[in-house]
C-alpha cells in the first residue's frame, strides 16, 4: 500500500515538475526565450544572412566600431573576436564570417543599459573576413577585418 | 552538473560579465570514424538578466566555437547584485546560473 502511494506521489511530482517548466518556456526544443533566427544561420551569403538577422542587408562602413581579431589564426576552430563601439542607441551587434558556408555566427540584441561590446569566440573554415555590423538608431554600420587561417574549423 | 562559469566586476558604473558555457558546439558537418555525419548539436540562445531586466539576448549559430566564451557589459551594477545567464540548445537542453557581481 505505501509503495503504491510513493510511487504515485513520486510521479506526481515529476509531472508538476514538468509542468512548471514546460510554462516557463525552458522545455520546448529549440524555440524557449524567442523565436531563434533558423534562416538567418542557413543563409548562404552574407546579404541574406545580415536581412535575415537585422532586417537589412546594406551598411556603412564606420570607423566608431573597433574590431578585435587576430591577423592569423592558429586554429580556425576558435578565433576570438571582440566588437565594441562608441556609436549612439545600439541595439544589435552581428558577427559574420564572410567565407564560411553559412556566414552568420551569431547575434546580439543588446537592451536595458547594455554596452555595445561583445566578445567571443568563433569557428572559422578558411581565410575569410570578419564582418562586425552594428545596428545604431536603426541603421547598419559595419567594420571588416581579414583573418587568415591555417587550419580551418568548420571540420567539414 | 553546472555549465556555465561567470565573473562578474563592476567598476566605474559598469558592470563586465564574463561567461564560459560547456558545451560540444556541434556544427553537424564533423564526420566520425565511420564517415558518418555526427548531427549538429549548439546552444542557440543565451539570455543575461540584471535586475529583473534582459540586458543581452544571443542568437548562437554553429559557428561558435566549442566550450563557448561571452563576454558583454552594462551599464549599472554594484558589488552583491546579481546577474543571471541562461542557455537553451537546438536539442531543448537548457542551463542557467546566477552569479553575484563583486
Amino acid at each position: 500500500m505505501n509503495s503504491i502511494r510513493r510511487k504515485f506521489l513520486k510521479s506526481t511530482a515529476f509531472f508538476s515538475a514538468t509542468v512548471v517548466t514546460i510554462g516557463t518556456g525552458l522545455l520546448l526544443p529549440g524555440r524557449a526565450f524567442g523565436a531563434y533566427m533558423m534562416k538567418a544561420f542557413e543563409a548562404k551569403d552574407v546579404s541574406g544572412a545580415l536581412m535575415e538577422a537585422t532586417g537589412s542587408d546594406s551598411y556603412t562602413e564606420s570607423g566608431d566600431i573597433k574590431l578585435k581579431a587576430p591577423d592569423i589564426a592558429e586554429n580556425g576552430a576558435v578565433v576570438p573576436v571582440t566588437v565594441s563601439s562608441t556609436l549612439p542607441n545600439v541595439e544589435s551587434i552581428t558577427i559574420i564570417a564572410k567565407n564560411n558556408p553559412t556566414p552568420l555566427t551569431s547575434t546580439y540584441m543588446l537592451q536595458n543599459g547594455a554596452e555595445p561590446f561583445v566578445s567571443t569566440r568563433i569557428k572559422l573554415g578558411k581565410t575569410s573576413d570578419i564582418i562586425a555590423v552594428v545596428k545604431s538608431n536603426g541603421q547598419l554600420f559595419a567594420a571588416t577585418k581579414e583573418v587568415k587561417v591555417t587550419i580551418g574549423g568548420c571540420g567539414g | 552538473m553546472a555549465t556555465i562559469k561567470i565573473r562578474a566586476k563592476a567598476k566605474d558604473g559598469i558592470t563586465t560579465v564574463k561567461s564560459l558555457v560547456s558545451h560540444p558546439m556541434e556544427t553537424g558537418l564533423r564526420k566520425n570514424k565511420k564517415g558518418e555525419k555526427i548531427p549538429a548539436h549548439h546552444v542557440t540562445e543565451v539570455n543575461a538578466v540584471y535586475n529583473g531586466n534582459t540586458v543581452m539576448t544571443a542568437n548562437w549559430g554553429p559557428a561558435i566555437s566549442k566550450n563557448p566564451y561571452l563576454s558583454f557589459k552594462f551599464k549599472g551594477g554594484s558589488t552583491g547584485e546579481s546577474v543571471k545567464i541562461s542557455w537553451v540548445d537546438n536539442k531543448g537542453k537548457s542551463d542557467s546560473l546566477e552569479a553575484i557581481i563583486k
